[in-house]
């Protein structure tokens, strides 16, 4: 059994007990312990079940690579799936839950699937689920849902705070072992600024379990401690490393406590000018059959769990290795007074001086042997004995209840390697190390990421000290800040830990039988074994990219930190070519999961995207505005009134400002002024029509393209004076339009002498709207406003109400219209006096609702709606609008090319149902026949469509094959629910064709 | 994400305080061109792995329009220029036959 004993543990505090539960349990641990540990404290060995098969799982490793020991932290909006139970520290209160079971971790359902494993081999989604195809909407697509994903989504909203931190450092160093300790010092040495990131929640690394190195690290981080130009950071994860030395880094606040005040997480941000990655060593599995029972592990975990935790695994401990390094493992259970019953290593000639001391201590160690089998199925009974060199005979049993397996060390290459560090594989170690001649390179094209430490391959304590303080020093001179070589103090001298090399072994034993090799796991996460990998090799999926995507070998959070060499290898003999050639797959970021809370930081809910409002918001929001987006702005969608619904306030604006008189805030239209002598000659080129002939004190209408020849704007512009021109613009398109024009005269006309202002926030824009509009006009002090002294599409300046105001009289309503411009800041007082002044009429302020009602039933398109990219200004019957005197304008050319010319464009009409219900939004008119997929053939769309309550029916426009040719014929449009209705091609304008309204 | 200068204010900033513009240096074809110039002017790009010349704007800062000689492949930025040009100006030209000799990119070398 895994248990806790009696004294020691480095990190654990005996006098702070704390309890916690796990799956409706309540355990006890200490303060200091991680999850996972506390869990083996209590002989929970078995701490999930796996993906595919849901084969019992315990914990394999200690830190950040561990595959199995994945749980849901947390209830309700503080609920996280997929928390590393060997990185969740335990707190007072702290509730956990495996995953990957049902109905309960013990006894589970879904192991039925390790029973039909024969039938979910490699890529099996690929193959079992295509026929018969019907079965895939009912049976197949539920199960498979149902099984899918690694443990349960959250359901309610976060209970917590995240942030964001942006942060400038001249040395970056990723991992606060010994080597990223060493390095940081040095760094600093000369006074460039240093930032030291460790993920875990202590420093050191691997250094005081494994090379008695407690004091160098304590004497380290005291030093790095008093230097105010350093900053370190405990429960930091270097998360990724992107272009040009930027770096995310993932701190976790508050995961390790009761308390949750303040953020959660931490994104920093980080721009480096050199990093140093010195993130350690990861060690590998052996690949034997029955290598993911509970209680096989990896030797350096059996080390860390004792050392730090003071828990043992299991009592019986078989230690099974190709390296030396295991053996560290079988004495340091033997000095603790647990029982080790073999050593079992599968070198030949076995290790060196470690070996030597493990058999003085009496420990039996068996050279040239192999794991046939791990027996046991919740917990480890035993291993099956055999000769590495078999197919796997079992020559004697050996009873135990743990395993713990090395099968040598993998550098953490993963952060070198996001940003383009490449590797070269070191044959003698059986591991890829970062190639220090082709580092990531920055904007100056030099390598700005340097590896350091077991992170790039080196592992004798000394040694790591002396490279990561020159790793450290070479960064700070880099960044101008040269310093000195640190006195560094190496750890007492150990037995050697590498006396004898490590030799490859993929495969355990090395010709083991099909029947082990389907029990022998390579990557627990994924249930990928080693049969699946020769599968999808033997099938031709021979490039590690796709045989990873065909096994899943390597997928998820293990992201190849447990699993990538062992599957590579297995791939590399599948396919007879050594490793080197073979490759790996590609290290993406992060590291480890991030929370998606970080990723997002404050942007949610009201600080999300800024709010632009206009200054009349507060007015809206007072008078029962019912607020849509347009763009980053609000506009009142209508004013909705005690007992009225958003449709029948709409149908009450309109019938008023028909009627009398209606008030549109108008402040949102964009307001560019392009000023200058060239100013005529650019207009010309931005719009279709003509605008250099217009004169001062008139308006017209525009349109512009985009230079591919579609419509991408409109609106009325107004020429101040001569030399200044004020081009009225969408409410969403003053940004971008502003941007095309500034885009054309910087970098093409660049000679031409024009200025352009965005001024959209600089008025407020009142539209005053209805029959009654010009006598409100003249209360408010307007004179000689009267038909022909006060032309349409012109405009004054008047004093109203006592404010300066430009009035321009256009109409996008068919009304009498005097859209009023004033300084932002006057708009309230211009809006109340509008209001007190048109009180005798019924004045009320409408919504975009009733203004796009009203435009619809004038024919008036409406971009975004008649248009969506890819539709040209002739499309829509604007040919008007488009100068045929020009030379050119921008979009003109393309307007020519042979698909913008052609005839049978669908074009622009009015569309009226029959029995005049309100047609479906983008509803399609249905032609005879049925297209090469079945579907039916289509001649049409509707783009508008309303309630009119002027004409008390439904009203439409849409694009129509031949539509103007066509005035009078009748179309089926398709509807949602099925079937189609049927609606009458007629002319657009549907209100006040003559214009009368506003001609007075 | 990339670090650039911006030629015109001076500042270096975030790739996001910046906004991509595609491919330099391409002529503008308006009416009178023929179709093979107007759809190369429109749709034809350059895609090396390697030396590229591309505009950029810097939107989040003194809103100008700007041009990098930057390679695609190592994100090496061998310069920046104004926008009002044509073509590259010589000296860069020269720093990039210096960085990779043999390069080639539409009529240059």
């Amino acid at each position: 059994m895994s248990t806790r004993l009696t004294k020691g543990g480095r990190r654990i505090d005996r006098s702070q007990p704390v309890t916690f539960r796990f799956n409706g349990r309540t355990l006890r641990g200490y303060r200091g312990d991680t999850l996972a540990s506390a869990l083996l404290a209590n002989d929970q060995m078995m701490m999930g079940r796996s993906f595919k098969y849901h084969r019992p799982r315990g914990v394999v490793a200690s830190g950040a690579e561990e595959p199995n020991a994945l749980m849901g932290i947390g209830q309700g909006g503080r609920f996280e799936p997929n928390q590393r139970a060997t990185q969740q520290e335990v707190f007072e209160g702290l509730e956990a839950e495996s995953q990957n079971h049902w109905p309960s971790l013990a006894f589970d359902v879904g192991e039925v699937n390790a029973a039909l494993s024969r039938f979910l081999p490699a890529g099996f989604y690929y193959k079992t689920f295509l026929w018969p195809r019907a079965f895939w909407k009912h049976v197949y697509e539920p199960v498979i849902r149902q099984s899918a994903g690694l443990g349960k989504a959250p359901k309610d909203r976060d209970a917590d705070t995240y942030e964001h931190y942006y942060h400038f450092t001249d040395v970056l160093v990723i991992g606060g072992g010994l080597a990223g300790l060493a390095a940081a010092r040095a760094a600093a040495s000369g006074g460039a600024r240093v930032t030291l990131l460790e993920q875990s929640a202590h420093w050191g690394g691997r250094a005081p379990t494994d090379d008695d190195a407690t004091d160098q690290v304590e004497a380290l981080v005291a030093d790095l401690s008093k230097m105010d130009h350093v900053t370190m950071r405990l429960r930091c994860m270097g998360a990724g490393v992107y272009d040009h030395g930027y770096v995310l880094g993932y701190e976790r606040l508050t995961d390790h406590l009761a308390d949750k005040t303040g953020p959660r997480h931490r994104l920093w941000r980080i721009r480096a000018a050199q990093i140093i990655t010195a993130t350690g060593a990861i060690e590998r599995p052996l690949s034997f059959a029955g290598n993911d029972v509970p209680g096989v592990t990896l030797a350096s975990a059996v080390r860390d769990y004792l050392a730090d935790y003071c828990v043992s695994v299991g009592d019986r401990t078989v230690v099974v290795t190709n390296n030396d390094d295991a053996y560290l493992t079988a004495l340091a259970l033997d000095r603790a007074g647990l029982s080790v019953p073999a050593i079992i290593d599968a070198r030949q000639e076995g290790g060196g001086d470690l070996a030597e001391a493990a058999r003085a201590r009496g420990i039996r160690v068996l050279t040239g042997h192999a794991v046939a089998k791990v027996t046991g199925r919740t917990r480890v009974t035993g291993v099956k004995l055999a000769r590495q060199t078999g197919e796997g005979a079992v020559i004697e049993d050996i009873a135990c209840d743990a395993v713990a397996m090395s099968g040598g060390w993998s550098p953490v290459v993963h952060l070198w390697s996001h940003c383009g560090g490449k590797l070269n594989w070191d044959d003698a170690e059986a591991m890829f190390r970062p190639d220090a001649t082709r580092p990531p390179t920055g904007a100056d094209g030099e390598g700005f990421v340097t590896c350091a430490g077991a992170a790039d391959g080196v592992f004798a304590p000394g040694e790591i000290l002396q490279a990561g303080a020159a790793a450290g020093l070479r960064a700070a001179g880099a960044t101008g800040h040269p310093g000195q070589m640190p006195d560094l103090a190496g750890p007492s001298e150990r037995p050697l830990r590498r006396a004898n090399p490590l030799e490859p072994v993929w495969l355990m034993p090395a010709s083991a039988t099909r029947a082990l090799r389907a029990k022998t796991w390579l990557d627990y996460q994924n249930d990928v074994k080693v049969t699946d990998v020769q599968l999808a090799a033997q099938e031709g999926f021979e490039s590690v990219e796709h045989a990873k995507r065909y096994t899943t070998l390597g997928m998820a959070t293990d992201q190849g930190k447990l699993s990538n060499i062992n599957g590579l290898a297995i791939l590399s003999g599948a396919l007879d070519t050594p490793i080197p050639q073979v490759g790996t797959t590609t290290f993406r970021p992060p590291f480890t999961p991030i929370s998606m809370g970080a990723i997002a930081g404050e942007a949610r809910a009201e600080t999300f995207q800024p709010l632009r409002r206009s200054p009349l918001h507060d007015w809206h929001a007072a008078h029962g505005a019912d607020f849509e987006p347009v763009g980053a702005w609000r506009r009142p969608y209508a004013y909705v009134r005690p007992g009225e619904d958003r449709h029948s306030a709409t149908a009450r604006e309109i019938t008023q400002t028909r009627a009398a008189l209606g008030l549109l805030d108008a402040s949102t239209l964009g307001k560019i002024i392009v000023k200058g002598p060239d100013a005529g000659r650019f207009m010309d080129m931005l719009y279709t029509n003509m605008m250099s002939t217009l004169k001062p004190g008139r308006c017209r209408y525009g349109l512009m393209c985009s230079e591919n020849g579609f419509l991408m704007d409109d609106g009325v512009v107004a020429r101040w004076d001569e030399e200044t021109f004020l081009c009225h613009t969408t409410t969403g398109g003053a940004d971008r339009i502003h941007a095309h024009m500034e885009e054309w005269l910087q970098t093409e006309w660049w000679d031409w002498k024009v200025w352009t202002v965005n001024a959209t926030e600089q008025y407020a824009q009142i539209a005053v709207v209805g029959p009654k509009a010009r006598i409100v006009l003249e209360k408010l002090g307007a004179e000689g406003v009267e038909g022909e002294a006060f032309p349409f599409m012109s405009f004054q300046n008047h004093r109203l109400a006592g404010i300066d105001s430009r009035v321009y009289r256009i109409s996008f309503s068919g009304e009498l219209s005097y859209e009023i411009a004033v300084p932002a800041g006057q708009g309230l007082a211009l809006w109340q006096a509008l209001l007190d002044a048109g009180a005798e009429f019924g004045v009320m302020p409408y919504g975009t609702e009733a203004l796009h009602v009203m435009r619809a039933e004038k024919g008036f398109i409406m971009i975004g709606d008649e248009t969506d990219g890819t539709i040209i200004p002739q499309d829509l019957g604007l040919d008007w609008a488009i100068s045929k005197k020009k030379d050119d304008y921008i979009g003109k050319r393309a307007q020519q090319r042979e698909d913008m010319a052609r005839s049978d464009r669908w074009k622009l009409v009015g569309l009226k149902t029959l029995d005049g219900s309100v047609l479906p939004e983008g509803a399609y008119a249905v032609a005879p026949g049925h297209n090469a997929n079945g579907q039916r053939n289509v001649q049409g769309r509707v783009t508008s469509t309303y309630h009119s309550p002027t004409l008390e029916r439904g009203i439409a426009m849409g694009l129509v094959l031949n539509g103007p040719n066509r005035m009078g014929e009748t179309v089926e449009f398709d509807t949602l629910e099925g079937g189609t209705v049927p609606a009458r091609i007629v002319d657009p304008v549907v209100f006040d064709k003559a214009g009368e309204k506003q001609n007075v | 994400m990339l670090i650039l200068t911006c030629p015109c204010c001076g500042v270096s900033g975030e790739e996001t305080e910046f906004h991509g513009g595609g491919e330099a240096h391409l002529t503008r074809e308006g009416p009178g061109a023929d179709d093979a110039a107007l759809e190369g002017y429109l749709f034809h790009r350059e895609n090396p792995r390697g030396v590229h010349f591309e505009r950029w704007r810097h939107v989040y800062g003194c809103g100008k329009w700007f041009h990098a000689a930057r390679d695609t492949a190592t994100l090496e930025v061998f310069g920046v220029y104004p926008a009002q040009t044509t073509s590259p100006p010589e000296d860069l030209l020269a720093v990039i036959r210096e960085k990779r000799p043999g390069w080639t990119w539409r009529g240059l070398s």
